[in-house]
């Protein structure tokens, strides 16, 4: 099937950012009329090695990328524009409030002395879109279309481009199983007119339906490539895991498994993306909650967390049936979440640390509304030292902190309300390797005062190096359960296996 | 002492220098202003006429009204959003006032804040429930209560030469007698400022007002009452703005609904522009915006003094401003986020 000639090479590439090294000598080679999948857990350097492709990120010095044979540099989207190279990414590129007609030629339109002509380029993709085998014409509203169509509307602009490689991000999140069905089918039809097409899922049972060989990357590193008659589930988990846990994550609390719960969530769900998830958090037990992006995880905790509105579902918070409609219900009732956005929903960059930390506490503190200064200084005093917060002084901004640091503070100013349930959503991301082992090293000792901790990852061995019990997502739904008393035990590879929807025959007992 | 203590000091005193940067703001051209419109009186007419006691009491006096409008502007943008309508409120205002003194006497002053606080509440609700964006909903009210201002006096001028809180606008508190007095109008500025100051520094309902400015979703994810601070933001623009429409009456011993205000919104966000406070919010001082109605007031009095046309006195103005707060932008390159 495959033709001798590779259609492109990527070798040797490396990315740098600063302190975090993202690619670290990954290749991969693709052929004209192959459906190529690229696998990996989160983080591990699928994204940042399509960017390169795409020209969004500038390889390090020392990689090559070739282009039949030739090679070339790609030093922005345009030049990869200009190579034949598409990206469909998950999040669409397309502008709503223009006609499909207008969005295939986005960038390059048709007209005259500025003029637009609409009867020439809806005539110009007509036929792309005929035989693509869409229902709509170039006409229509790209707002009008449903997820599955505008995904259409993609591809026919990357055809009406030239493109020949074609790449793929995760393209059946979004979709039914029919649309799944067509969309396959036109992948399979484009590969049959020799485009590549690399494709990115974490659906095990789709790449294996689909793809003619499978390529791996593992933090950043190439870990290989199966052909046809090599491709399995078990082989590509052991490639996508496949390292071994250091003694990084300290656990010293006694796991709280059989203590009394403190959060009971039952049928909790939005009528969207969380479907009727059910679940018990213990006193003094770390609960991982693992799952692929886009799950439902973060969906879930802040359903729990009346951040967003949910439709089904009741929340009892230490016995106590809590009625949580927005988060300072979830407080009042003992429960904080920890955002995994930070900067974006965590902190307050331009007040200061002090500021920061006694945000959640300072209604408590005043008298008649006014402030206690004299208690808030004394509050982050505490804080900084013991959580070891590295700053000049409580009185810097909290923007001026790294990234680390400013975890450090917005979980303080969670801790000084002494919740009895905490929902860390992705805490040590974007955190320096010293301060996740402090990070580790408070969660194992909050657990340890009877907190119940509920940790929310997408880095693996975290997951399996601090919890006692981790419950699995999978599409909005809790897929099931590892660790604890399931008799299941807490390993990558069964994660993964609930994860991906893998046969459960192939997990591991404990 | 370590290396590394040393950085850490440096560091300490580099932020502390800031955050004094930050605060005094924009004094230095305040005081340079206020010396060049001195020297330049002194070369045009002969002797200095602005640095002195009577004409500093005509500035503070003009600089009042506006102080007490950027106060409560102040508040408003520190959460991000802005309130166009304070003039027209202040219209309507000062129409109650003097309507309500030919009744009810001193009276007029609470009725003219009350009829602040009506509109800044119904502002404020329109926001902060409806979730309207402040400058549309603002802009409505702009021009529905300058309606309002003109059909409360039946669009004519109202009188009241027998105004019983006239002091207020033409009195001033004697301090030391025959040497040192102060117009009550700056009387009530300044406690206006000294208020705003205690509640944005030193109550909760401040520090929630600085994080609703600086990052809503995560002043809701903590727990804030976002819909609250954005209420009290707008009712104490409106109650400001109402105070202002006291003030103003009592300075005329009249009020006409159609020309009184007219863009005093205007020369209020100018002066918390002028102030540094940040328009996306989060970041500014009340000790900014009083500073910058001052600029304003002093530029207004200094032209005049210099006998300045009118037409010119505008552009004069209108430069200064974007003059002044491109010279601020660029002192505090690196330092500032926007």
């Amino acid at each position: 099937m495959s033709s001798p000639e590779p259609i492109l090479e990527m070798r040797a590439i490396s990315k740098t950012f600063p302190g975090v090294k993202a690619l670290n000598d990954v290749q991969l080679t693709i052929y004209p009329g192959e459906i190529h999948a690229l696998m990996g857990e989160n983080g591990a350097g699928k994204s940042t090695l399509m960017k390169v492709l795409s020209g969004a990120y500038q390889a390090d010095p020392g990689g090559e990328i070739r282009i039949d044979g030739e090679p070339v540099v790609i030093d922005g989207p345009l030049a990869a524009k200009a190579y034949g190279i598409a990206i469909i990414y998950q999040e669409l590129a397309l502008a709503p409030n223009l006609t499909v007609a207008e969005n295939i030629h986005l960038g390059m339109e048709i007209g005259r002395r500025g003029m637009i002509d609409r009867q020439a380029m809806a005539e110009g993709c007509g036929e792309i879109l005929k035989r693509l085998g869409a229902t709509f014409g170039p006409r229509t509203l790209v707002a009008d279309l449903s997820i599955a169509e505008r995904q259409l509307v993609e591809i026919a602009r990357a055809v009406h481009a030239k493109s020949r490689i074609l790449v793929m991000d995760e393209p059946t999140t979004a979709l039914s199983s029919r649309e799944t069905d067509r969309l396959f089918a036109l992948v399979r039809q484009l590969r049959a007119e020799g485009l590549a097409i690399i494709y990115i899922s974490h659906r095990m049972a789709e790449v294996y339906e689909l793809s003619d060989r499978v390529s791996v990357l593992r933090d950043g590193t190439y870990v290989g490539t199966l052909g046809r008659d090599e491709i399995r589930p078990e082989t590509i988990v052991r490639m996508m895991v496949g390292r071994d846990l250091s003694s990084f994550y300290k656990k010293d609390h006694v796991p709280g498994v059989r203590n009394a719960p403190v959060l009971e969530v039952r049928d909790v769900g939005d009528g969207t993306r969380v479907k009727d998830c059910s679940f018990t958090l213990h006193a003094g037990e770390v609960l991982g909650l693992a799952g692929l992006v886009g799950a439902g995880r973060t969906e879930l905790a802040r359903l729990v967390y009346g951040a967003d509105t949910r439709t089904s579902g009741e929340i009892v918070v230490a016995g106590k049936p809590a009625d949580i409609r927005r988060p300072q219900d979830a407080i009042d009732a003992g429960l904080v979440y920890l955002t995994e956005d930070r900067k974006a929903q965590g902190l307050f960059l331009d007040m200061t640390v002090a500021e920061n930390l006694n945000l959640g506490v300072i209604g408590r503190d005043a008298r008649a509304g006014v402030l206690n200064r004299g208690k808030g200084r004394w509050r982050a005093a505490r804080a900084i030292k013991s959580l070891a917060i590295r700053v000049a002084s409580p009185e810097v901004t909290v923007g001026s902190l790294s990234g680390g640091n400013q975890q450090k503070v917005l979980l303080s100013r969670l801790l000084e309300t002494e919740p009895k349930v905490l929902i860390l959503d992705e805490p040590t991301r974007g955190v320096d390797i010293g301060a996740k082992s402090e990070i580790y090293r408070i969660i194992d000792q909050l657990a340890k005062t009877g907190v119940g901790i509920l940790v929310i990852s997408s880095e693996l061995p975290e997951i399996v190096g601090i919890a006692d019990r981790v419950l699995v997502m999978r599409e909005g739904e809790i897929a099931g359960e590892v660790g604890g008393e399931t008799g299941y035990a807490i390993t990558q590879e069964n994660i993964i296996a609930l994860a991906t929807g893998v046969d459960r025959s192939l997990m591991a007992a404990e | 002492m370590s290396a590394a203590e040393e950085a850490a000091l440096a560091t300490h005193r580099r932020i502390m220098l800031q955050g004094l940067v930050r605060t005094v703001g924009m004094l230095p051209v305040l005081v340079i202003l206020c010396i060049l419109i001195h020297l330049l009186t002194i070369y045009v007419t002969g002797d200095g006429r602005f640095l002195t006691a009577q004409n500093l009491s005509i500035v503070a006096q003009q600089a009042a009204i506006n102080t007490v409008l950027a106060a409560g502007m102040t508040f408003v943008i520190l959460t991000g959003g802005i309130d166009l309508s304070v003039g027209s409120i202040l219209a309507a205002s000062a129409m109650v006032a003097v309507i309500a003194s030919q009744d009810f006497g001193v009276f007029g002053v609470p009725a003219a804040m009350a009829t602040g606080l009506f509109f800044g509440l119904l502002n404020g609700a329109l926001i902060a429930f409806v979730r309207l964006p402040p400058f549309i909903v603002t802009l409505g009210s702009l021009t529905a209560v300058r309606g309002i201002a003109r059909l409360l006096g039946n669009d004519t001028t109202v009188f009241n030469p027998e105004l019983p809180f006239a002091f207020i606008g033409n009195g001033s508190l004697v301090i030391i007698p025959g040497i040192l007095s102060i117009p009550w109008l700056a009387v009530i500025a300044v406690a206006v400022i000294l208020a705003s100051w205690f509640i944005l520094r030193r109550t909760v309902l401040g520090v929630h007002i600085y994080a609703v400015g600086g990052n809503a979703d995560a002043a809701r994810l903590s727990g804030i009452k976002v819909w609250a601070v954005l209420l009290f933001v707008y009712a104490v623009s409106g109650l400001l703005a109402g105070l202002g429409g006291a003030m103003s009456a009592a300075r005329l011993y009249a009020a006409n609904g159609l020309q009184l205000g007219q863009s005093y919104e205007l020369d209020a966000i100018a002066a918390v522009i002028l102030g540094g406070t940040s328009f996306v919010g989060g970041i500014g001082s009340i000790w900014g915006t009083l500073i910058g109605a001052l600029i304003i007031a002093v530029l207004s009095n200094g032209l005049i003094l210099l006998g300045v046309s009118d037409i010119w006195q505008f552009i004069i103005k209108g430069l200064v401003i974007i003059g002044a707060v491109a010279l601020d932008r660029f002192r505090l390159q690196g330092s500032a986020r926007t």
